[in-house]
């Protein structure tokens, strides 16, 4: 087994900001010297589907996708999206989860209900678990859309990168009229 | 300068690196970001052909022209660039030519699974398979070399996970490469009548005797000798799968799919006590090897069915089980893809799916209406399958049954204009609509011959589907607004009540196409929960802002207005895009726009 790669799974439904977050953490990694691969789904799964992004890191990286039961951190953009992806942590995983709801069909049909114990589930399994409302966070920074550069905070703070490679990434992948807003919101989330 | 890239961008940057200068392609997941990736760098020339058969053909031309040519397509194209394919390898061209098949194990975005290494075996082309986006960027230039050293097409073929998963990359300065652009007469290469294709039938043969001396020692093809225990025969992708959970196996890398190293692999074979064969899909190298009278594990051990990761090559040699079960007892809601809020699809589907018709379907964002609450479409086959089967179906049925077949502006292009001038042809009674918003809309927005511009944005002649129907002899032609339900609904059985073929276009922008070029926004809709009689018409739209909230569930009171009432419909404003399709459902005038300061 190869030991010394970290996996970051991020989770959660289309147009959340998932890609462009995955990205970024990518750039951040290879910006700190690692080896870095991603993986994405792309295509029908935009339309409201669920997407997934996978983030691995180290020496030398040789899958895009991590073994089941082998990613370190599971970040999930959707409380319900974090159920469907509980069994690729691994026993001693680490979980971010938003506490964003967003109905699929069949709950907006009235048809099945949303799971209400999402969180508590979730800590049956796993004890390093952190909750979040990263989009009253987005809201409070001016936007909502940036959801997910607060969600990159709150991940900043659960892996050993100098803060300044974040910043230096940041700056790169922000026009200069969204930079300091998104900066806010980055700060925020790594302050939870 | 290192920088991270997907598979797809690596192509284009090693394309361009390469010195070609000339590619066309029809988009399709998981291909589309080739071209547009290739059409961004300087000096180059590209476009979107209406089909994978013309770009291909396109392709040919300009390779016959001297040019380094590329041509992209996703695998199922292939099928549909076949014809030419299988002749273009007796005959070569003057400058490389290059066809990328973009393979979707696991079905991410396709209508199957096929397995595009046949097509390099039946049509005895040498096909090559990277494994990360570096090796996507070199692999693309060996193609050119092998396609001009060898005078044959060459075929990449990459997957889902190759395309769309982004590894670093060190980037080149490209090379200048103008080959001859002249052409040549050489009617024994190049024209294929009986006689003269007998004769490059056996070149055929000669090329793959010396593409397989070749394959010996091409240095892509490479033995990882280390723990002899167990060796590991694999290419592409999932080469990676198996080093990231056996990175101490022995291994034998191949970087070319066809033809296979018979040498090198005997000589493999004889390193190394046991051998798996890992590769998705179909048992190609697996079978090849054991014809060669090796003993291999292959297809007993790993699934011939979805694209593999690292813990089902671990589970095919160790038998070790990693999926943790007790956390997937639970039952989740899906979360299917869905229509997009504001699609203009939704409503000639939702009247579609009231009408009691049989409708036949092809690929395309609609296709997704198959599902509840719309269920408005009953066939997808291929792109333009639906105008054929309609007709098939209307002749078999008669008075019996009522046929409409649906498509999009892209897929008629592409494929439903042929059979529409069967409809006409052969007298047909069933009705065809055509979904025209515009755009090639799921595979992400492209332009084609129906929207007036080019690849690069240039204005250009756009295709009139009513002219064009006319002159294919379809006499009944009416165009509507499908966010206008009942004139959709009006029209659909004013059509299907005529005698002879008759073709229905739908236009309307793609919701996502209308916000790109920043069109007016309409005020989205709220409902008012005083007005709501729970009777859920608005729900049928499956329309991803509009939900039910049960009375019991409610923090606040809200007044029941009969007695049966079990709660009211909600819309979340901040998705909504003021549609009106659930205003024009509701009848108790419950669905309002929501005014500026709410």
């Amino acid at each position: 087994m190869n030991k010394t790669v970290t996996s970051v799974l991020m989770v959660g439904v289309g147009g959340q900001g998932i890609i462009r977050a995955s990205d970024i953490l990518s750039a951040v990694m290879m910006e700190a010297g690692f080896d870095v691969k991603k993986s994405e789904v792309h295509g029908m799964a935009q339309r409201g589907g669920c997407v997934s992004s996978y983030v691995r890191f180290g020496e030398k990286v040789y899958s895009p996708l991590a073994r089941k039961g082998d990613v370190d951190l599971l970040v999930s953009f959707e409380k319900l999206e974090t159920l469907r992806y509980l069994d690729c942590l691994k026993a001693d995983g680490e979980v971010i989860v938003n506490d964003e709801e967003i109905y699929p069909p069949s709950v907006n049909l009235g048809e099945e209900p949303y799971p209400d114990d999402a969180i508590s589930f979730i800590k049956k399994f796993f004890t390093d678990v952190t909750v979040i409302d990263a989009t009253e966070i987005a809201l409070s920074s001016g936007d909502r859309r940036m959801a997910n550069t607060v969600i990159l905070g709150v991940l900043s703070s659960h892996l050993d990168i100098d803060k300044k490679v974040w910043e230096t990434v940041l700056e790169k992948s922000f026009p200069p009229k969204l930079l300091e807003g998104n900066k806010q919101a980055f700060e925020r989330g790594r302050g939870v | 300068m290192k920088v991270l890239m997907s598979g797809n961008e690596a192509i284009a940057r090693g394309a361009y690196e390469d010195g070609v200068a000339f590619a066309s392609a029809y988009p399709g997941t998981p291909s589309t970001e080739i071209i547009e990736a290739f059409s961004k760098y300087d000096g180059v020339y590209s476009e979107w052909a209406p089909n994978e058969k013309v770009a291909l053909e396109v392709g040919i031309g300009a390779a016959l022209a001297g040019a380094r040519a590329l041509v992209v397509m996703k695998h199922v194209g292939v099928n549909v660039a076949a014809d030419p394919l299988f002749t273009v390898s007796y005959t070569g061209t003057e400058g490389g030519l290059v066809i990328i098949s973009a393979d979707d194990p696991s079905m991410h975005s396709s209508q199957n699974e096929q397995d595009n290494r046949n097509y390099a075996r039946a049509a005895k082309i040498p096909m090559l398979e990277p494994s990360d986006s570096s090796e996507a960027k070199e692999y693309i230039k060996i193609a050119f070399r092998l396609s001009e050293e060898f005078d044959t097409p060459v075929f990449l073929r990459t997957t889902t996970r190759l395309a769309h998963s982004k590894s670093v990359v060190d980037l080149e300065e490209p090379k200048r490469h103008v080959g001859k652009r002249e052409f040549r007469y050489d009617p024994s290469k190049y024209v294929m009548v009986p006689a003269k294709a007998r004769e490059r039938r056996i070149e055929v043969e000669r090329r793959m005797e010396r593409l397989r001396e070749f394959a010996e020692t091409f240095p892509q093809n490479r033995m990882e000798i280390r723990d002899t225990r167990v060796g590991i025969i694999t290419a592409g992708m999932p080469y990676n799968y198996a080093k990231d959970v056996f990175p101490d196996y022995s291994y034998l890398k191949l970087g070319m799919v066809h033809p296979l190293p018979s040498g090198l692999i005997r000589e493999f074979a004889s390193q190394v006590k046991k051998i798996y064969v890992v590769e998705e899909l179909d048992p190609i190298i697996e079978e090849q090897i054991r014809a060669m009278g090796i003993e291999v594990i292959g297809k007993e051990a790993f699934p011939y069915t979805g694209e593999f990761d690292p813990g089902i090559i671990e589970a095919g040699i160790t038998g070790a089980k990693t999926e943790r079960e007790v956390l997937l007892d639970r039952l989740l809601p899906q979360r299917p893809p869905n229509l997009c809020p504001g699609c203009p699809h939704r409503g000639l589907f939702y009247v579609l799916g009231k009408l009691k018709v049989f409708v036949t379907g092809d690929i395309g964002c609609y296709t997704l209406s198959f599902m509840k609450p719309l269920e408005g479409l009953h066939s997808c086959v291929c792109m333009g399958a639906s105008v054929g089967m309609a007709h098939g179906m209307d002749k078999v049925l008669g008075e019996q049954g009522k046929v409409v077949g649906v498509l999009g502006d892209s897929t008629f292009i592409h494929s439903g204009i042929t059979p529409l001038l069967n409809m006409a042809y052969n007298k047909s009674n069933a009705v065809i609509v055509i979904c025209d918003n515009r755009t090639t809309a799921m595979t992400g927005m492209q332009e084609h011959p129906a929207t007036g511009f080019t690849l690069q944005g240039e204005a250009t002649k756009a295709l009139d589907f009513v002219k064009l129907a006319q002159a294919l002899g379809i006499e009944n032609i009416q165009v509507i607004d499908p966010f206008d339900i009942k004139d959709t609904r009006r029209v659909i059985k004013e059509e299907l009540s005529r005698k002879g073929p008759s073709l229905v276009i739908s236009r309307a922008p793609c919701a996502l196409l209308a916000v790109k070029q920043k069109m007016d926004r309409r005020a989205p809709l709220r409902v008012d929960p005083d007005k709501c009689i729970g009777c859920k018409a608005c729900l049928g739209l499956g329309c991803p802002p509009i939900s039910w909230q049960r009375f019991e569930d409610m923090d606040t009171q809200t007044e029941k207005k009969t007695k049966k009432q079990e709660g009211i419909a909600r819309i979340d404003s901040t998705i909504c895009n003021g549609c009106t399709l659930c205003q024009q459902l509701c009848g108790a005038g419950a669905i309002v726009e929501v005014t500026g300061d709410e």
